[in-house]
């Protein structure tokens, strides 16, 4: 299936919940503090991200820090 | 609404009283802002020269070739990571940021900003109130970033925000404080810690912050896009201090004609010539 991370079309398989799009995403060695995840613009808890399941064309935003004001 | 009031900000206060934010104490009346650095080094030794114990930061898609991050540089100068809502024009995306934000750093503190056009960056303030109540509501420590509007600073107070954070200038404009008779109006009707957000270009501009009885100053560009940052974020912590010491002194009054601090008192007869009857 296809779903949108970060504003880029991403397939992946079936049953992929938001932890997998993470690993795929920071690469396993790259801690997850620091990290927020918003799934059709709704905040996605970090308690959650195991359990949530994705569907087709979610779009998915992997959010960190950046120098800000 | 709150109505006039007796101000915490009254000339004399202890100027070793540390600033107090939603109950958290700090001794650094300069809050530093993270963007606009040239790279992180250069980021690290301005938050160390400006002695910073409070810093923003901005939250962004992850780029996964980035090295270190700006969450490090915080961590190791020891500052607090206040996170703001940067680029939101709507309470619901400011409101939905503060909440990503939660949860990236575990952090109830946000610095609260609703922009209504990225031309001005001016602060929108209806969905800036209804963001700010719905904030606070939901168990955040809000500052926000507001116009210089005293009307609209008591509103924020009275919605619950920790801190209100007037601009003297448009974000990034460097213009220094447009309008010093609202700055003085906002310090004396609030209770909350005032500080001045957005607009100082230069030391000075911090300096008349804390004359005009600001609580704190926040600096970002000013420093981060200065020829020197860390050289600059010294000249504004300084002034910063300069300006809290000249508030705690009280200043004289402005007068139109000179007023000597000499005495004509036993002035001298320095005409030419012996004395004539």
């Amino acid at each position: 299936m296809t779903v949108t991370v970060n504003g880029e079309a991403t397939e992946l398989a079936e049953d992929s919940t938001v932890e997998h799009v993470l690993a795929r995403h920071l690469g396993p060695e790259r801690a997850t503090s620091g990290v927020a995840v918003a799934l059709n613009g709704e905040v996605v808890l970090r308690t959650e991200w195991s359990a949530r399941r994705l569907r087709p064309h979610d779009r998915l935003e992997v959010l960190a820090a950046r120098g800000g004001g | 609404m709150t109505g006039s009031r007796c101000s915490p900000r009254e000339e004399g206060a202890d100027i070793d009283d540390p600033l107090v934010i939603a109950g958290v104490s700090f001794n650094s009346r300069l809050i530093m802002g993270t963007g606009g650095a040239p790279n992180l080094d250069a980021l690290e030794k301005a938050l160390i020269a400006s002695g910073a114990e409070l810093a923003t930061v901005a939250l962004r898609r992850v780029s996964p070739a980035a090295r270190g991050s700006v969450l490090d540089v915080l961590d190791r100068t020891g500052c607090r990571l206040l996170p703001n809502t940067a680029g939101c024009f709507t309470a619901r995306d400011a409101v939905t940021t503060a909440q990503l934000a939660r949860e990236a750093f575990s952090t109830e503190w946000i610095k609260l900003e609703v922009i209504a056009d990225e031309r001005t960056l001016l602060p929108e303030a209806v969905e800036l109130l209804d963001a700010a109540e719905s904030l606070v509501d939901d168990g955040f420590s809000v500052l926000a970033y507001t116009n210089d509007d005293p009307v609209l600073a008591l509103r924020l107070e009275a919605v619950g925000c920790a801190a209100v954070m007037p601009l003297g200038s448009p974000i990034g404009s460097g213009m220094g404080i447009l309008n010093p008779f609202n700055l003085s109006l906002i310090v004396d009707r609030l209770s909350v810690p005032v500080i001045l957000d957005a607009g100082v270009g230069t030391a000075s501009d911090a300096a008349i912050a804390m004359e005009l009885g600001c609580d704190a100053v926040l600096a970002a560009s000013a420093v981060t896009r200065s020829r020197e940052p860390a050289t600059m974020a010294e000249a504004v912590r300084k002034a910063v201090e300069a300006g809290r010491l000249a508030r705690r002194a009280g200043r004289i009054p402005r007068r139109l004609y000179a007023e000597p601090s000499t005495t004509f008192e036993d002035l001298p007869d320095l005409e030419s010539g012996p004395h004539q009857d």
